[in-house]
C-alpha cells in the first residue's frame, strides 16, 4: 500500500495527480452520450473514496457503508417527494447532515469495539436502515421506492435535463470539493495520524493519541461523503429506491474500491470506473457471470494481488525502472 | 526527595491467580533504576500497571504526586509517563521520522489539525530529527523502519518514547532480542538519556543491569523480594539462591 | 385469554424451532472463528448449499428424506475440505480485512452458481407423507414437521457437545480455541484439527440449512440475507463457545417469531436494535471470553 503521507511528504500535487480531471473534461466533449453513465461513475468513486477513508486510511473494517449513501439518498428523496424542497444545494446539506449525524451517533458507540463485535455492530447498523426504509412505507415508499424526485436547476440556471449534462457537471465538481479536502486531510498531521492508527493502535494510544475520537471523526467524515454521494445518485436518476441499502450495495463497493486499490487515494477513482465500465457491458448480457466474474476476481485479488489494479501498476513501474 | 513515580500496596489477581502483591515502589527523579527476577515474576505486568494497561485490584499508583490509578494509558502519558515494549511496537510500515514524529506532534498538541500538509509543521520534524541524532540514527530518518537492523529498532523505540519529553521512562527490555554486535549501541543510548527523566529498565541482560542501574528492586512470583544499591543486591544470599544462581554475573 | 395463551405457545414452538435451526448453522462457524481466527462471513454458503442438496435430492432424484438429509451434511462438509485445504489455508494468517473481502467474493460466486442452477425462486421442499400433517402433543396440534425438526436438532446438538466435551477432537478443539500457540506446541496438528472441524462445522450447516429450508426459503439470496442472523448468534452468544450460541439462537427465534407475528411491521427492528444494545453492554457476548 503506498501512504505517501507523513512529515516528510511533499505536498504538492503533481501533473499526473491532474490527469484524471483533464479525463472527466474530455469524456464530457469526446462522448456526449454517455454523459449518465459519466454521471453515475462519479457518485460511486465519491462513495468509493468515503469508504477508502474508513477502511483504508483508518483500517477499520464496515460491512454498513451503505447506511450512509442510502441515508443521504432517501433523505433528498424524501425531502424532494414529501417537502417540496428540489433546491440542489439544500438537498445535498440536508443528506450531508442527517449521514452525518448518523456516521457521528453510531461512530461514538462503534469506534470503542472491536474484531467481530465491531464488524456485526457496522452490519447492525445497515440492516435497521435497510428494514425501516423497508416499512416506514409512507416515507420512503417501502418496496416500491420514491419516484418522481424533482430537482430544480442549479442556481436557477443549469437545469437536470435527459442528457445529464448538468448532472454530469454538477457530480464531477462535487467530487472535485470533496477530493481537494480529503487530499488536505490526508497529507494534514491528522493524516499522518490515522496511518498511525492503523499500523499500530496499541503504539498510538501509547503515545497519547485519543484514537477512538480521531476514528469517531474520520467515521463522520467519511459518513457525510457517502450521504452526498447517496443524494448524487437521487439527483441524476429522480428515484430511489432499498438497492441503495443493504449488504449488496456494501459488498459492491468494496469490489470496486479493491480492485482500484485499498488506502490510495486513486484506488477510489480507478476502481469504480473499471467496475462501472464493465459492468455495462457484461452485466447486461450476462448478469450471472457476472456476478460470479466479481466474485471471482474479489477472491483472485486478495490471494494473488492485493494492492488492486494500482498495486500491479506499482510493480510494473518498479521493474521498468529496475531495467533502465 | 519526594518520588516521581510510586505505588503503594499495589496489587493484580485473575480470579485465583495473584501476579502483583503488595508492591511498594519509589522510583525517584533522575533515578536510573532496574527491575529483575525469573520469567514469570510479573516484571511486564507490573509495568502494565503502572502505564494503566492493566487496573489494579487493590492499591494505587501515584505520578508526580498524584494518585492516577483510574486514569487511562493516553493519560497518564499526558502526565509524563512514557514506555517502551518488550517487543517492538512500532508504526512498521512508516518512516523513522515518522514514528517519532507522531509522538512529538502528540505532545506538541497538533497532532489533530487538517488543513496544512504535515510537513509545513518544521518544528515536529526538527524536534524528531534532534532525537533521532541524539540516539545516533538520523541518518536512517527516512527509511521504512521495518528494513532497519533490529539493534536500530529498538533505538527507535526509544527515540518514540523520548520524544514524549517523560518525566519517568520504563524500559521493558531494551535489549531483548537484539544481536551481540549491536548492543553495544544500545548502551551507549542508555548512558545519554537525559539525566532529568527517572527511568525504570526491566531487564534480563545482567551486564545492562549492573552497567546501567543505580538501584535494583527485585521481584519474585509478584512480591518484591528485596531492593538496594548493586553492591548490595550482588551479596544478598535470597537474591542469589533465588535468581542470580541461574546467570553469569 | 385462551387464544392468547394459545397464540403464546404457537410463538415460542415455532420460535425454538428456527432457534434450534439457527443454532445448528451457526454453531460451526462459532466454533471456526474461535479456533482458526477466520472471520468466515460465507458460512451462510454452505446452509445454503445443504438445502439445494436436499432438495434437490428430493425433487429430482426421489430419495427417502433421511438419505437426503445425510448427503447433505456430508456433501457440503467434503466440499468445504476442497475449499478449506485450496483456498482457506492460504488466509489463515492473514489481516481480517483479506478474509472478509474473500469471503464476500465466495458468496458472490455461489449467490452467482445458485442463481444459474436454480432460478431465483424459492425451493419447494417435498417433504415425506410421514413428516407432513399434524402431530398431538398435549392436547395440542403441532405441525409434524417442526416436531421432528426441534428433536432432530436436539440429537444432533447433543451429538455435538458429546463430541466436544468427551472426545479426544473435541479437547484438542477446546485446547486449540483457549490457546493456539500452546497447543501447537504440545504437539496438536493444527492443520488437520482445522480441516476436520471446518468440515463438521460446514458439514453441520448445510444440514441446518437442509432441515431448516421449511422455515428459512432456500434461494440464491440465503447468505446475504441470514449472514446477519449468523454473525449475531455468534457475537451474542460469544465466539469459541458452545452454550452461548445456542441461548443466543433460542432468544433470537423466540423473539424473532414473536416480533414478526404481534408486531409484523416492524419486522426484524427489534432484533437488530436488541442486538446492538446487547453488544454494547456486552461486547464479549453474553458467554464469551474475549471480545
Amino acid at each position: 500500500m503506498k501512504h505517501p503521507v507523513g512529515y516528510n511528504a511533499n505536498p504538492r500535487i503533481r501533473w499526473t495527480e491532474w490527469l484524471p480531471w483533464v479525463l472527466a473534461v474530455i469524456v464530457f466533449f469526446a462522448l456526449p452520450d454517455y454523459l449518465s453513465m459519466g454521471a453515475r461513475v462519479l457518485t460511486y468513486i465519491l462513495f468509493a473514496l468515503s469508504l477508502d477513508l474508513i477502511l483504508g486510511y483508518a483500517g477499520i473494517i464496515t460491512l454498513g457503508h451503505a447506511a450512509f449513501f442510502g441515508m443521504g439518498a432517501y433523505v433528498t428523496g424524501i425531502i424532494s417527494v414529501k417537502l417540496g424542497v428540489t433546491d440542489p444545494f439544500l438537498q445535498l446539506l440536508a443528506s450531508a447532515l442527517a449521514a452525518g449525524l448518523l456516521g457521528l451517533l453510531t461512530g461514538a458507540v462503534i469506534m470503542r469495539m472491536h474484531g467481530l463485535t465491531q464488524l456485526m455492530l457496522t452490519l447492525a447498523v445497515a440492516a435497521v436502515c435497510l428494514e425501516i426504509a423497508n416499512k416506514a412505507t409512507h416515507l420512503t415508499g417501502g418496496a416500491d421506492g420514491l419516484a418522481g424526485v424533482v430537482v430544480a436547476p442549479v442556481l436557477g440556471m443549469f437545469k437536470f435535463d435527459l442528457y445529464g449534462k448538468t448532472a454530469y457537471w454538477w457530480c464531477l465538481g462535487l467530487l472535485f470539493v470533496c477530493w481537494w479536502l480529503v487530499r488536505r486531510m490526508i497529507y494534514s498531521p491528522f493524516g499522518a495520524s490515522l496511518n498511525g492508527i492503523r499500523e499500530n493502535r496499541v503504539r498510538m494510544e501509547a503515545i497519547g493519541a485519543p484514537v477512538t475520537a480521531r476514528l469517531v471523526i474520520v467515521y463522520t467524515v467519511s459518513a457525510v461523503m457517502a450521504g452526498l454521494a447517496g443524494a448524487l445518485l437521487t439527483q441524476t436518476n429522480q428515484v430511489v429506491g432499498l438497492n441503495v441499502l443493504g449488504f449488496e450495495p456494501s459488498g459492491e463497493l468494496m469490489v470496486m474500491l479493491i480492485l482500484g486499490g485499498v488506502g490510495r487515494l486513486y484506488g477510489a477513482f480507478v476502481g469504480p470506473i473499471v467496475f462501472l465500465v464493465a459492468q455495462d457491458y457484461l452485466a447486461k448480457q450476462f448478469p450471472e457471470y457476472w456476478f460470479f466474474g466479481i466474485g471471482l476476481l474479489l477472491v483472485a485479488v486478495v490471494l494473488f494481488a492485493r494492492g488492486g489494479i494500482l498495486g500491479i501498476c506499482d510493480g510494473l513501474i518498479a521493474k521498468v525502472r529496475g531495467r533502465s | 526527595m519526594s518520588a516521581v513515580l510510586q505505588t503503594a500496596k499495589l496489587c493484580k489477581s485473575f480470579g485465583a491467580l495473584t501476579v502483583a502483591a503488595n508492591i511498594d515502589f519509589a522510583l525517584e527523579p533522575g533515578a536510573r533504576h532496574a527491575l529483575i527476577g525469573p520469567n514469570g515474576a510479573g516484571k511486564t505486568t507490573f509495568v502494565n500497571l503502572l502505564t494503566g494497561r492493566l487496573e489494579p485490584t487493590s492499591g494505587s499508583v501515584m505520578l508526580g504526586g498524584e494518585d492516577v490509578s483510574a486514569l487511562s494509558s493516553a493519560e497518564r502519558v499526558k502526565r509524563g509517563l512514557g514506555r517502551t515494549f518488550q517487543i517492538n511496537t512500532l508504526f512498521g510500515n512508516m518512516s523513522v521520522l515518522d514514528n517519532v514524529a507522531l509522538g512529538v506532534a502528540e505532545r506538541r498538541g497538533g497532532a489533530a489539525k487538517w488543513w496544512k500538509p504535515a510537513s509545513a509543521y518544521k518544528e515536529v520534524r526538527d524536534e524528531a530529527l534532534e532525537l533521532l541524532a541524539s540516539l545516533g540514527i538520523a541518518d536512517d530518518a527516512a527509511l521504512r523502519v521495518l528494513d532497519l537492523p533490529y539493534g536500530k529498532q529498538r533505538l527507535v523505540e526509544i527515540a518514540i518514547a523520548l520524544g514524549l519529553r517523560p518525566k519517568v521512562l520504563l524500559l521493558d527490555e531494551p535489549a531483548a532480542g537484539v544481536p551481540k554486535d549491536e548492543s553495544e549501541r544500545i548502551l551507549d543510548a542508555l548512558g545519554n538519556l537525559p539525566k532529568d527523566i527517572a527511568i525504570l529498565i526491566i531487564e534480563h541482560d545482567m551486564e545492562l543491569v549492573f552497567r546501567f542501574a543505580q538501584r535494583i528492586t527485585v521481584l519474585v512470583q509478584g512480591e518484591v523480594l528485596c531492593e538496594g544499591t548493586p553492591h548490595e543486591i550482588e551479596h544478598d544470599p535470597r537474591v542469589r539462591e533465588v535468581y542470580l544462581g541461574e546467570a553469569h554475573v | 385469554m385462551e387464544a392468547f395463551l394459545s397464540s403464546l405457545v404457537s410463538v415460542a414452538f415455532h420460535g425454538v424451532a428456527f432457534g434450534m435451526i439457527l443454532y445448528v448453522i451457526s454453531v460451526g462457524l462459532s466454533i471456526t472463528m474461535g479456533l482458526m481466527g477466520f472471520t468466515n462471513l460465507a458460512h451462510g454458503v454452505f446452509a445454503m448449499a445443504g438445502g439445494y442438496v436436499l432438495v434437490s435430492a428430493l425433487a429430482r432424484f426421489q430419495m427417502p428424506f433421511p438419505l437426503a438429509l445425510l448427503l447433505s451434511f456430508v456433501l457440503v462438509a467434503a466440499v468445504s475440505v476442497v475449499l478449506e485445504r485450496l483456498l482457506y489455508s492460504r488466509l489463515y494468517g492473514a489481516a481480517e480485512l483479506e478474509q472478509v473481502l474473500f469471503t464476500i467474493g465466495l458468496i458472490f460466486m455461489s449467490v452467482a452458481v445458485a442463481r444459474l442452477i436454480y432460478g431465483t425462486l424459492q425451493q419447494p421442499v417435498l417433504l415425506p407423507d410421514y413428516l407432513k400433517g399434524q402431530f398431538s402433543l398435549l392436547g395440542r396440534d403441532f405441525p409434524a414437521y417442526r416436531v421432528f425438526l426441534i428433536g432432530f436438532s436436539a440429537a444432533m446438538i447433543g451429538a455435538l457437545w458429546f463430541g466436544i466435551e468427551r472426545t479426544i477432537w473435541g479437547a484438542m478443539v477446546r485446547a486449540a480455541v483457549d490457546n493456539r500457540a500452546m497447543a501447537q506446541s504440545i504437539g496438536i496438528n493444527t492443520k488437520r484439527l482445522f480441516t476436520i472441524t471446518f468440515a463438521i462445522g460446514s458439514g453441520l450447516a448445510g444440514l441446518g440449512g437442509a432441515l431448516g429450508a421449511d422455515i428459512v426459503a432456500i434461494q440464491p439470496t440465503y447468505p446475504f440475507e441470514q449472514l446477519v442472523y449468523f454473525l449475531i448468534v455468534v457475537s451474542v452468544g460469544g465466539l469459541g463457545s458452545l452454550r452461548g450460541p445456542f441461548v443466543a439462537a433460542l432468544l433470537i427465534g423466540i423473539t424473532d417469531t414473536a416480533c414478526k407475528y404481534w408486531v409484523p411491521e416492524f419486522g426484524a427492528f427489534f432484533i437488530y436494535v436488541a442486538t446492538i444494545g446487547l453488544l454494547l453492554w456486552r461486547p464479549a457476548g453474553l458467554f464469551g471470553r474475549r471480545a
